[in-house]
């Protein structure tokens, strides 16, 4: 998978390459506007990450240049202005989807994994197994190592998110607004709990252990814990 | 640009304006009434006089019998000690019996109607050879003939008179009316001078001196209103000073506990080599501190916004049981494990806004009742209807907080622990956000304890 991430701030640059590359990613790296639309312009990429506020050519024109030139690639773009104009004039010259800085790492892997889905024609799955543990999304149905488990509505959202997700580390907002419709910080210890309950009723009683908890990212399903849990 | 408006009349004008009007007025009035009554007297000292010239001719004419030839002689001595006044006699058929003078009443007399009571009602105004004449035309029995008299009195001298009179009568009106005006004039110049005090009281006003009030009872009546609301302004910019200065301190102190860790953690961390485990331990550490960072810096943005009317609110019926049901199942398992449960009632309350926005308050309500409610107790939220607003009422049991605390409990990083625990539930800007999205949705928050209750009490507008 190739990206394409136009961002001027030193820092920001780097550590969104370094990042994304490590997650497994082929990163293009440019540190202006001009340089970003050449590239965005004459390479393909499967996703684009986009600053907005750029010294020379800004992202907008970035993101018109592309859609005018009928290149659907889709654009994540960053702003540091969180304002419902921005969100809206980026949304309408076709991005995808928008980050306010401050952004967490995590946030911006979740959200590119998830528009890189997107794109991809997914095989619509009635059945979800990771290891020992299936769900099944008709019945509402979650069986471990073949033994019938029962989850509350919400707690089968959860666990249904976290296996579609599989292998992806999800931060704890991401869980909040997919599983509870709530879009805003709010008390993070919440969902702890509420991990560490779907959790005694998945994991407890069963090996391996699939629901891990990533420190200070987040939470993810995965039969290997890959980072220090 | 905004159309400019013009400035209001001065205050001394718009006084003067009136004083003259109503000075103006009344000095017309006067003496439009001192000339009539002069006329009047005239008038009807002119019909006295008439009337008794007309008596004494009728006695002549009675004693003179018949005998017509002797008239003239005797009626011309019925005129004597009367100056200026002309008359005539015509016998009973018309004829011109006696004329007194050369004066011919019979161009202005003809079809008059003679009167036969000689009062003020009964004279007429002649103007012949541009003199001007006051007269009657006098019916009179005498020995069963009706003859007519005519007597008429030179008006020239008391027009005269009038005229004389009118003219001084202005000119002591006129400088009555200017005295008057220049006594108004310093009498507005000396009625403003409380304004023009208070004026100096205001400007020795300054910012480091919010504390000056203005002396209510050092002013007249009328400005007791102005200097009150003006104490008032003042007191409101005072509150809102110390709040900004107070909120400044609180940021300072909430931004520079977070680096302060950071930064010694780090360099501590740098001082030697240590194990990756070590490496990991810190970076988790200062991430801690960075998402609190972060997400104060988020909640005071927003506050900002928000409280600016700088966040558009979208506007859906919302049903608030609903949401709150809703956001029980976010708390369910939270709550749980605290052996606390959530109750609402069933009525079927409904607000109209930004469904966000309320969710997020509500959202902070019910965390800040579980994170202050006892163990094993219930947190129950009542709703219900108060005329055009949706009543909601968060309870939870726990320790009351104190009357101190409550008045302040909504301001921004404001704790009732002065020690200022940090603590997981954030930076202490819950109840502010609770406060600015209830307020900007045009409804009220307030907070009651007692009795081991404390009770979160919002008032939404139904539409």
């Amino acid at each position: 998978m190739r990206l394409l991430v136009v961002e001027d701030e030193q820092k920001t640059g780097d550590y969104l390459r370094q990042g994304l590359s490590e997650a497994g990613f082929q990163v293009s790296l440019a540190r202006n506007g001009l340089d970003g639309h050449h590239l965005a312009m004459t390479e393909s990429f499967d996703l684009i990450i986009l600053d907005v506020m750029l010294p020379d050519v800004d992202g907008w024109r970035i993101l018109q240049s592309l859609r005018e030139a009928s290149n659907s690639t889709p654009v994540l773009f960053l702003t540091a202005r969180d304002s419902v104009d921005d969100r809206v004039k980026g949304l309408e010259l076709g991005a995808d989807d928008y980050l306010i800085k401050p952004f967490a790492f995590v946030e911006v892997l979740a959200r590119v994994r998830s528009l890189l889905r997107r794109t991809q024609t997914s095989v619509v799955n009635d059945e979800l197994q990771v290891a020992n543990l299936e769900i099944n999304l008709l019945k509402r149905r979650v069986t471990r190592a073949g033994k019938r488990i029962n989850l509350s509505h919400k707690e089968f959202c959860l666990l249904e998110l976290l296996m579609r997700r599989k292998g992806e580390v999800l931060p704890r907002s991401i869980i909040a607004s997919q599983v509870w419709d709530m879009n805003f910080d709010s008390d993070t210890n919440v969902i702890d709990v509420a991990i560490r309950r779907l959790r005694s009723k998945v994991d407890d009683e069963f090996e391996p252990k699939l629901i891990h908890t990533v420190r200070g990212m987040g939470y993810k399903l995965d039969v290997e814990p890959e980072h220090g849990a | 640009m905004a159309h400019k408006q013009p400035r209001p009349l001065s205050l001394s004008l718009r006084v003067m304006l009136f004083v003259m009007l109503a000075i103006g007025l009344s000095l017309l009035l006067m003496s439009r009434l001192v000339l009539s009554t002069v006329e009047r007297h005239f008038v009807e000292q002119d019909a006295d006089e008439l009337r008794v010239m007309v008596e004494s001719i009728e006695h002549t004419l009675m004693g003179a019998g018949d005998d017509f030839s002797t008239l003239p002689p005797i009626l011309s001595s019925a005129g004597s000690g009367h100056h200026g006044v002309f008359y005539e006699v015509r016998n009973p058929i018309g004829e011109l019996l006696f004329r007194s003078s050369a004066l011919d009443f019979s161009s202005v007399t003809n079809g008059l109607t003679p009167d036969s009571v000689i009062d003020v009602n009964a004279t007429y105004l002649w103007d012949i050879d541009n003199k001007t004449y006051r007269g009657v035309v006098a019916a009179s029995e005498i020995e069963g003939a009706e003859y007519h008299i005519v007597s008429a009195i030179d008006m020239e001298f008391h027009k005269e008179f009038l005229d004389n009179f009118r003219d001084s009568l202005w000119v002591i009106l006129l400088g009555a009316g200017g005295i008057t005006l220049f006594a108004a004039w310093v009498g507005v110049y000396q009625g403003l001078r409380p304004l023009r005090g208070v004026s100096d009281s205001v400007r020795a006003v300054q910012t480091n001196k919010l504390d000056t009030r203005l002396d209510v009872d050092a002013v007249p009546v009328e400005l007791q209103d102005l200097v009150h609301s003006f104490n008032q302004m003042i007191e409101q910019l005072e509150l809102g000073f110390s709040k900004l200065s107070h909120f400044s301190d609180d940021i300072a102190h909430e931004l520079r506990t977070p680096l302060t860790n950071m930064i010694t953690q780090t360099q501590v961390g740098l001082s030697k080599a240590r194990s990756d485990t070590d490496y990991r331990e810190l970076l988790y550490s200062v991430l801690e501190e960075q998402e609190r960072l972060t997400k104060m810096v988020n909640d005071m943005l927003w506050l900002a916004k928000t409280e600016n009317g700088l966040v558009r609110l979208s506007n859906t019926p919302i049903n608030i049981g609903d949401e709150f049901l809703s956001l029980f199942e976010y708390f369910d398992a939270f709550a749980e494990e605290r052996q606390i449960t959530l109750n609402v009632n069933t009525f079927n309350a409904v607000a109209q806004g930004d469904r966000e926005l309320l969710r997020r308050a509500f959202t902070n309500l019910i965390s800040n009742a579980i994170a202050h409610a006892s163990k094993q107790s219930a947190i129950n939220i009542t709703l219900s209807n108060e005329g055009d607003f949706s009543k909601v009422v968060v309870e939870n049991s726990g320790q009351d907080i104190a009357a101190e605390h409550r008045a302040r409990i909504f301001e921004r990083f404001y704790r009732v622990d002065p020690s200022r625990q940090r603590n997981v539930e954030g930076a202490g800007l819950g109840l502010a956000i609770v406060k600015t999205v209830i307020e900007a949705h045009g409804g009220s928050i307030a907070v009651e304890s007692a009795n081991g209750k404390t009770r979160f009490i919002a008032r939404l507008p139904k539409v």
